[in-house]
């Protein structure tokens, strides 16, 4: 078998794995990552919404914000990790293909 | 270690696209001179990997998370300048479209973990490993003492672009703009976690990845 047929299937494996990332820091009653906070959870920390912060933070609103889908936070973390999933197989074929593109570019041909 | 929307003020998102605008214009030189067709392939795993180890948030009990990026082991197998170019890709798909990590902050977040890490992660490796047989335990330690180091100097990077935002902005009656924790709260909150925590894991990450290639395919580690 090609290394990159073993390094592909590896992927698989951590796309399945991925919703370790969101069951473990649940388990672990672990917060947001440090500086990554939502407007709410910055009052709460500092007792204000910054001004400016208050503005940018809103300026992108992603399609798939946190790695779910818009009601995936109400129904639980099985329709979450399903969620995480999803993005994860998106996010590796958008990547990959990207770079891929990008490669074909940028690459000597011929050898 | 995804900076958001809101917590850089405009002259730290400005220096650092203006900073990052360079590195990707020459690592583009680079790579176009370097890259053969035939690691195409292995540049566009490079990416994936280093896009979804970054989904495996490693929590701190009751406190925060954190993650790996990968992109020492990128580095490692494509060169620093490949691996920038594949983090770059990893990070814009994160922020388009998860929200992971800010637009405004795309410079300042690749200059934190596709720029100083898979460069810092390449020649602490280097520099360990040098002149060691490929299949050397060496490899594996060098791999993994680069992952840890270039992690921890991400995190303090971002850490101290955190803490200078209420020295650079602030309103009349002294309330922040942007980021309203200073260096005495972002330098040792972001250095800690990856120093106990995060650190390990893409020292891990990378220690493993290394020994499993050189078991499987060892062309890879070849010397560029």
């Amino acid at each position: 078998m090609k290394i990159t047929t073993k390094l592909w299937i590896g992927l698989v494996i951590l796309i399945i794995l991925s919703p370790l990332g969101l069951i473990l820091p649940a388990r672990f009653k672990a917060g947001s990552a440090w500086g990554e906070w939502g407007t709410e959870e910055m009052k709460s920390l500092v007792g204000y919404i910054p001004r400016g912060f208050e503005k940018l933070s809103k300026l992108w609103n992603a399609p798939l914000s946190d790695y779910a889908f818009k009601d995936s936070g109400a129904r639980g973390l099985a329709h979450l990790s399903l969620a995480y999933i999803v993005s994860a197989v998106l996010g590796i074929a958008v990547v990959a293909a990207v770079m891929l593109l990008i490669g074909k570019v940028l690459s000597k041909k011929g050898d | 270690m995804h900076i958001p929307d809101g917590y850089l003020g405009p002259t730290t998102c400005g220096v650092f696209y203006a900073l990052m605008l360079p590195v990707w214009a020459f690592a583009s030189r680079i790579v176009k001179k370097t890259l053969n067709a035939k690691q195409v392939p292995l540049l566009a795993i490079g990416a994936a990997f280093s896009f979804v180890i970054m989904m495996f948030n490693v929590p701190i009990p009751g406190g925060t998370t954190g993650h790996a990026v990968g992109g020492v082991l990128v580095a490692v197998l494509l060169g620093p300048w490949a691996a920038c170019i594949a983090i770059t890709v990893a990070l814009v798909v994160q922020a388009l479209l998860f929200g992971d990590g800010g637009i405004t902050a795309i410079g300042a977040n690749c200059f934190n973990m596709a720029f100083t890490l898979p460069f810092a992660g390449f020649f602490i490796y280097k520099l360990i490993s040098y002149n060691s047989p490929i299949n050397s335990n060496r490899r594996v330690i060098a791999a993994g003492i680069a992952g840890y180091l270039a992690l921890n100097l991400a995190g303090a990077l971002t850490g101290f672009e955190f803490g200078i935002q209420p020295l650079l902005h602030k309103t009349a009656s002294g309330q922040a703009l942007y980021c309203p924790y200073g260096l005495k709260a972002a330098l040792p909150a972001m250095i800690g976690e990856h120093l106990l925590i995060f650190g390990w894991v893409e020292a891990l990450v990378t220690a493993l990845a290394v020994k499993y290639l050189q078991k499987q395919s060892p062309e890879l580690l070849r010397e560029k």
